[in-house]
């Protein structure tokens, strides 16, 4: 019971990671497509600048719990990924970078420079980090003793690249609701309509994701056992609709709600037809880590189980109260602040 | 190479660069609570204006600080998978409490304080830069209490049907004097970096004679509170010594290059290990009793030489031994300097000499905090956990090819986000309080 009450809480701070860190990945992948000029391009920046730092701490707390709760798959999963994961960290590095340094020098190519690389490692982390999903929901090649049977290539497979494909356009979109409600004028009439562009992709790559799904993976399984769980795409599939609808209205806000609950009921699809599998291999039934033999002890379960439950709604409610702080839309007025990007 | 070597280099690499970052941000931002404090309180906008300065710094840190501290994190699972399932129980737990109980504090706040010189209130402004001092240093304990852990192992139990230790006792593992020895001896250290630091960067400008008002302030403030941190910084480099000699004796032996057990154990002023050899090539200028004393409080206590240790138990002995004695000199010069610069803080025209002396020390410190990281880690060896794990039974089954491949990954950007670093903190540290950005 411990160890699932973990598992939901392990998924549900991915999904976290996802909704928060997503849409400034999401704002990054559109710099090039959507700015015009210098003023716009520091627009888009500062769209995300309050925020992009505590977002990226979900993965730090995603990574740090499932270290905690589920040391085995922890060791299992990060050593297997051992590459994509080199990678994803080394793409976020550049991303704080780029923001930071981009602004401290005021030449064209030392920012067109910046510029070019933060659209690169943006673009470059929503890939990863729906290849590294795809294939965890897949199953990937390691034996009972943690040990990886396959290379970088063999996780670029078709549910790999798809997977990467869908977390990518699932990013934009949230990016694109984000800039949306954060800029005026030109910037934002752009960022609406690339939301109406995307969504029909998203739809598309969604029902192709799920028919995958059904292709490549086991997941449906346990939904096939209990079909409950088909809330769960039903209600990612509402999420998306919803989307479309609220931007019709023009109810920013509210439509990018619903696109993260729709990234929050994906995280859960994929999640939900794993269990009781963390890191489910590929090669052998008996090699994969479970929620039940991959978990701490009972008594690091409970303690880490208060730590979150005191913890993590008092980060929400100060996260909460800055995404209220600095929920304004950025104008060209606040560029010229001495702190701004 | 192998795998163990190669991911023992790779962490080395991403754990020393990390901490280029980290002292300062734990120290600056103290710094920066202080000034922006008389700010508030005196509503002098001159302690604006140094905020706001060295602020500018703070953040160009504080972001590489950030961004290489992640890489940390998982580097346990890439690496050191085996030694993650082991200990991940107890370990696993202190990392994760790190992330939910103070990193998010501090980087929500950070931004808070850094974007929201205008929307929030004076005070609200102020209390985000005391959660983000606050915050940072309460982060340093989580992470220094994993660490304490590593170093002497308390509060669990082998699980010998699950193949790893499990926690028994939270509240010894957080309670752990050893770690909470190390924790006091690595924060003074990082808050005095912080005060040279910033003794470094005013003595640039003042020898300049470039906004001397300005920078003879901060100079000022700072020269006390440097000295009084680099004393309390021996006080518990010296209580820390004690833990070790308690329980990590190998290690005791080998930053002192000791190696025959006896009462009364000489101080050698003078000594270079000779590890084939099992003994020292050079002994001179003996201080009688003192490395009695200062390992144990007592002139009579026996200190146990290196040559009762099982050679597969000890840890290499020079590089821990210049480590540690490197280490040592150093702070003796810092407490000399600050001493120096809190004598002459008062004076309008400070020496040059002192002022040359406090630009060339700027990067001192961060090679006396490097050096006390390496003999806590070298001299832990073979082990990963004292007594419990072994180093090479601790790494991933990742192949050696790809570990060097991420080595030279690690290198390659690492050093470039270094020069980086340098180049924009050079560019704003000269620029002075009047710079702009863009």
């Amino acid at each position: 019971m411990l160890e699932t009450i973990w598992f939901i809480l392990w998924a549900l701070l991915w999904a976290m990671f996802f909704i928060l860190d997503g849409f400034d990945l999401g704002v990054g992948c559109l710099l090039p497509v959507l700015a015009r000029d210098e003023s716009e391009r520091r627009l888009m920046y500062n769209a995300a600048g309050p925020f992009w730092d505590g977002n990226e701490v979900w993965l730090i707390a995603a990574g740090g719990v499932t270290f905690a709760a589920f040391p085995k798959a922890y060791a299992v999963m990060f050593s297997a990924l051992y590459a994509p994961l080199l990678l994803l960290l080394f793409a976020l590095i550049f991303r704080a970078v780029s923001f930071e340094f981009r602004s401290k020098v005021a030449h064209v190519a030392w920012r067109s420079l910046w510029d070019g690389i933060h659209f690169c490692v943006n673009l470059a982390a929503c890939i990863l980090l729906g290849v590294a999903f795809a294939n965890l929901f897949k199953g990937i090649a390691v034996d009972a003793q943690g040990v990886f049977h396959g290379t970088l290539l063999s996780l670029l497979n078709t549910y790999g690249l798809a997977g990467g494909a869908f977390f990518l356009c699932m990013f934009i979109l949230h990016g694109a609701i984000w800039l949306a409600i954060k800029t005026r004028g030109n910037l934002q009439t752009r960022a609406v309509a690339t939301a109406f562009f995307v969504w029909p992709i998203m739809l598309l790559l969604l029902v192709a994701f799920l028919a995958l799904t059904a292709m490549h993976t086991n997941l449906f399984a346990n939904y096939l056992a209990m079909p409950a769980l088909f809330a769960l795409p039903c209600l990612a599939l509402a999420g998306l609709i919803l989307v479309r609808i609220l931007l019709r209205e023009g109810r920013l806000w509210a439509a990018w709600g619903s696109s993260a609950l729709f990234i929050l009921c994906v995280t859960f699809f994929g999640v939900a037809g794993m269990f009781p599998g963390m890191i489910i291999s590929s090669l052998d039934a008996a090699a994969t880590v479970t929620v039940f033999n991959g978990a701490s002890s009972p008594l690091t379960l409970k303690i880490m189980l208060a730590v979150a439950l005191i913890m993590v709604p008092i980060v929400l409610a100060y996260q909460c109260w800055t995404y209220r702080l600095f929920s304004s839309p950025v104008t060209h007025e606040d560029l010229k602040d001495d702190h701004a990007y | 190479m192998d795998a163990v070597l190669l991911s023992r280099l790779q962490f080395a690499v991403a754990v020393f660069f990390h901490f280029i970052f980290v002292p300062l941000t734990l120290g600056l931002s103290l710094i920066l609570a202080w000034m922006e404090t008389r700010y508030v309180r005196t509503g002098d906008a001159f302690w604006k204006k140094q905020v706001q300065f060295w602020g500018k710094l703070f953040i160009i840190n504080f972001t590489l600080g950030v961004v290489t501290g992640i890489t940390l994190e998982f580097q346990f699972g890439t690496n050191w998978s085996r030694y993650s399932q082991y200990v991940g129980d107890i370990f696993g737990s202190l990392l994760a409490i790190e992330a939910t109980v103070a990193f998010f504090l501090e980087s929500t706040f950070l931004a808070v304080w850094h974007f929201g010189w205008n929307r929030v209130g004076k005070k609200m402004h102020l209390l985000s830069i005391w959660l983000v001092a606050i915050a940072g240093n309460i982060s340093a304990l989580w992470i220094i209490l994993a660490n304490g852990f590593m170093q002497h192992p308390v509060g669990y139990a082998v699980n010998a049907q699950a193949g790893r230790a499990e926690l028994t006792s939270f509240l010894d593992v957080i309670s752990n004097g050893y770690a909470w020895g190390m924790y006091a001896h690595t924060v003074l250290a990082a808050w005095a970096l912080g005060g040279f630091f910033v003794l470094g960067v005013s003595a640039w400008h003042l020898l300049r004679k470039s906004h001397t008002e300005f920078f003879r302030r901060s100079f000022r403030m700072v020269a006390p509170y440097t000295l009084i941190l680099t004393l309390l910084v021996a006080l518990a480099g010296d209580l820390q010594g004690k833990n070790v000699a308690q329980y990590q004796p190998a290690k005791l032996a080998a930053l002192e290059s000791h190696w025959n057990t006896t009462k009364n154990a000489p101080f050698y002023v003078l000594a270079l290990p000779d590890e084939e050899g099992e003994g020292n090539f050079i002994e001179a200028l003996a201080i009688p009793d003192l490395l009695s004393w200062i390992s144990y409080g007592d002139a009579n206590a026996e200190v146990k030489g290196l040559k009762d240790f099982p050679k597969e138990d000890r840890p290499p002995v020079l590089p821990t031994f210049l480590s540690f004695r490197v280490m040592v000199a150093l702070g003796g010069l810092f407490v000399l300097l600050a001493l120096w610069a809190a004598l002459s803080s008062r004076k309008n025209e400070p020496s040059p000499v002192l002022l040359k002396a406090l630009v060339w020390n700027i990067p001192l410190p961060y090679i006396a905090l490097m050096l006390g990281w390496a003999v806590a880690e070298i001299g832990r060896q073979p082990w990963i956990v004292y007594g419990l794990m072994r180093t090479s039974d601790a790494v991933s089954p990742v192949p050696a090819p790809t570990i060097a491949m991420s080595l030279g990954a690690f290198i390659a950007v690492y050093s470039l986000l270094g020069v980086l670093d340098i180049y924009l903190l050079r560019k704003y540290a000269i620029q002075g309080p009047e710079a702009r950005e863009g």
